[in-house]
């Protein structure tokens, strides 16, 4: 079973956000940027669990400049066998589901994995297109994906609850807590990981249909008013009359 | 050049996503001075409440090959109808079926995507509509250049509205592909909003102390016609179910009110709420960093305070 589990670089969790140039660019000086957690915690844990189980290859799929070897050398060392990056700027979901299509096109895969979304842009739109440009079933939000024989199940979330489904391969699947546990690497994966290949290859190009034409931070809170417990009537009544939320 | 939006359905009922997507595509297609229609797939039990909320024409997707939700079946119909009712902007709830069918309709249609917005078009000649990024910590406006246009929209972007006129429904004439997955089952809790479409939250963590504790969140949120959730060790450790956990790796809220009791809001809990438009803490630590992020706290222990506020809003809500 050959699986490609596409991942992205974002900011840590933790990184203070902030623009430069007027709002126009994402001010980058010192933010620490992580392989993004729904990616490694559960798309590349599961990918590599499968093929521990039934053999096969995992291929680790990244568009970005050389700055990303650090995150791909992480994902190898979790236990992808090789990883491909695509020597570009990951300038919208388009451009990069296009760089995926393309790449299974011509090194077709039984199963793609995606994170849910990324931490930094949440869209959650790489999958669907990608999907659709390679005319594939997609199953998103899986908090689980079990074989079945010939065939696959996976649970989804949706609102309030999961439904599960029945689909075969070739498919792309967006991955959600449950589906694996996250893994620590030790130090010998790690040693392994650096001599795993890693292929740099060309964008195919694809047009701009969307452009972020100015970020801003949300202005910050004003600061919280405490209530002493003899008061929470007042504070109800606040909630009613003057913020009309109940 | 006309709006149609994807009126979903789930288990064949339409919900406040979607009147609230038909309310948002009205006063787009308005702004835009077009026609707006909505498009249902599968059978939908309150079509005709469906149809109050303002589309011109209601087209139904209801053929034998319809499956409960299956993206590229759904993106392909949708497509179809778009090219042959001469719809050019394509509107979705930014929920699990919108954003699973989102990208597959923009690489159809060769359509310009912003999915999660937050707001109508700003005004001027270009199409420029705003979303957050980074879980709420910055604000973006994004520019859509083509002229096949799709977007989610989030929820609580706009309240729904009813309309004075009803939508005449018809069915649709398309050609629907064959399912490409099989759904074998969907399971939802009965009787309750769904976490994504409710206005009031009342959510706890570990401060409880354990299960068999929850009984007081569970009255305030009655008292409240709250949509109770909780916090991830609380989930993590089957306190409560799953699909209550809010947060990164859960699910991401904007209530109009999300009240949190004992939760202390490490940054990953915040990142699922902090798009709440009042947000009430109960913690017993006042350095909870929690306080940091909310407009209203009580430093008490919630054992004391839930209780007391349940009984505060009994008071309130029947003066």
């Amino acid at each position: 079973m050959n699986v490609l589990v596409c991942i992205s670089k974002t900011p840590e969790t933790t990184a203070k956000i902030n623009f430069v140039e007027g709002g126009t660019a994402f001010d980058s000086a010192g933010v620490n940027y992580i392989m993004n957690p729904y990616d490694e915690w559960y798309a590349l844990v599961r990918a590599v669990e499968l093929k521990e189980k039934n053999g096969g290859e995992v291929t680790v799929f990244h568009v970005g400049d050389a700055s990303s070897d650090i995150v791909i050398r992480k994902a190898l060392s979790i236990g992808g066998d090789k990883a491909v990056r695509v020597n570009a700027d990951p300038k919208d979901s388009f451009f990069v589901a296009k760089q995926i299509a393309q790449y299974c096109k011509d090194n077709p895969q039984d199963i793609i994995f995606f994170g849910k979304e990324t931490i930094d842009y949440n869209g959650a739109e790489v999958g669907s297109m990608a999907s659709e440009m390679l005319d594939i079933p997609f199953i998103s939000f899986a908090s689980k994906l079990e074989e079945n024989g010939e065939s696959f199940i996976a649970e989804r979330d949706i609102e309030g609850g999961v439904q599960s489904v029945e689909v075969r391969a070739p498919f792309a699947i967006s991955s959600a807590k449950g589906i694996a546990e996250q893994r620590i690497p030790n130090m010998k994966s790690i040693m392994m990981s650096k001599r795993k290949p890693v292929a740099v290859i060309e964008p195919v190009e694809s047009e701009t249909l969307v452009e972020i034409t100015h970020y801003e931070t949300p202005p910050p809170k004003s600061g919280v008013k405490l209530f002493e417990m003899e008061n929470l009537e007042e504070l109800v009544r606040i909630l009613r009359d003057e913020e009309k939320v109940i | 050049m006309s709006v149609l939006v994807f009126a979903e359905n789930l288990k064949g009922v339409c919900k406040k996503s979607s009147f609230e997507a038909l309310t948002y595509s009205r006063m787009l297609a308005d702004k835009l001075g077009v026609g707006m229609s909505a498009v249902t797939i599968g059978t939908v039990s309150n079509i005709e409440e469906l149809a109050s909320y303002g589309a011109d024409k209601i087209y139904q997707i209801n053929k034998s090959e319809v499956t409960p939700f299956d993206s590229k079946q759904f993106a392909k119909a949708i497509a179809d109808l778009a090219q042959s009712i001469g719809a050019t902007t394509i509107v979705a709830s930014h929920s699990s079926q919108g954003k699973s069918i989102a990208g597959r309709l923009a690489v159809r249609m060769n359509a310009g995507l912003v999915t999660a917005v937050n707001s109508l078009p700003q005004e001027g000649s270009d199409f420029i509509v705003r979303r957050s990024l980074f879980s709420g910590k910055a604000l973006a406006d994004y520019k859509v250049n083509s002229t096949n246009k799709v977007i989610t929209v989030i929820g609580n972007t706009v309240p729904p509205a009813k309309s004075d006129s009803v939508s005449d429904i018809v069915d649709a004439e398309v050609t629907l592909g064959a399912a490409s997955i099989n759904v074998l089952e969907t399971k939802t809790v009965d009787g309750e909003i769904p976490l994504p479409e409710a206005e009031l939250v009342v959510s706890a963590g570990r401060g409880m102390k354990g299960p068999e504790n929850w009984g007081i969140i569970e009255d305030l949120a009655q008292t409240m016609g709250a949509t109770t959730a909780c916090s991830r060790p609380v989930a993590d450790a089957d306190w409560r179910p799953h699909h209550e956990h809010v947060g990164q790796t859960g699910v991401a809220i904007r209530p109009n009110l999300y009240i949190a009791i004992g939760i202390s809001g490490a940054i990953q809990h915040l990142a699922g709420v902090n798009n709440s438009k009042v947000i009430v803490v109960i913690n017993k630590d006042p350095e909870a960093p929690f306080f940091k992020a909310a407009d209203y706290g009580i430093v008490a222990d919630l054992f004391d305070a839930v209780p007391k506020l349940n009984e505060a809003f009994k008071n309130v809500l029947a003066s």
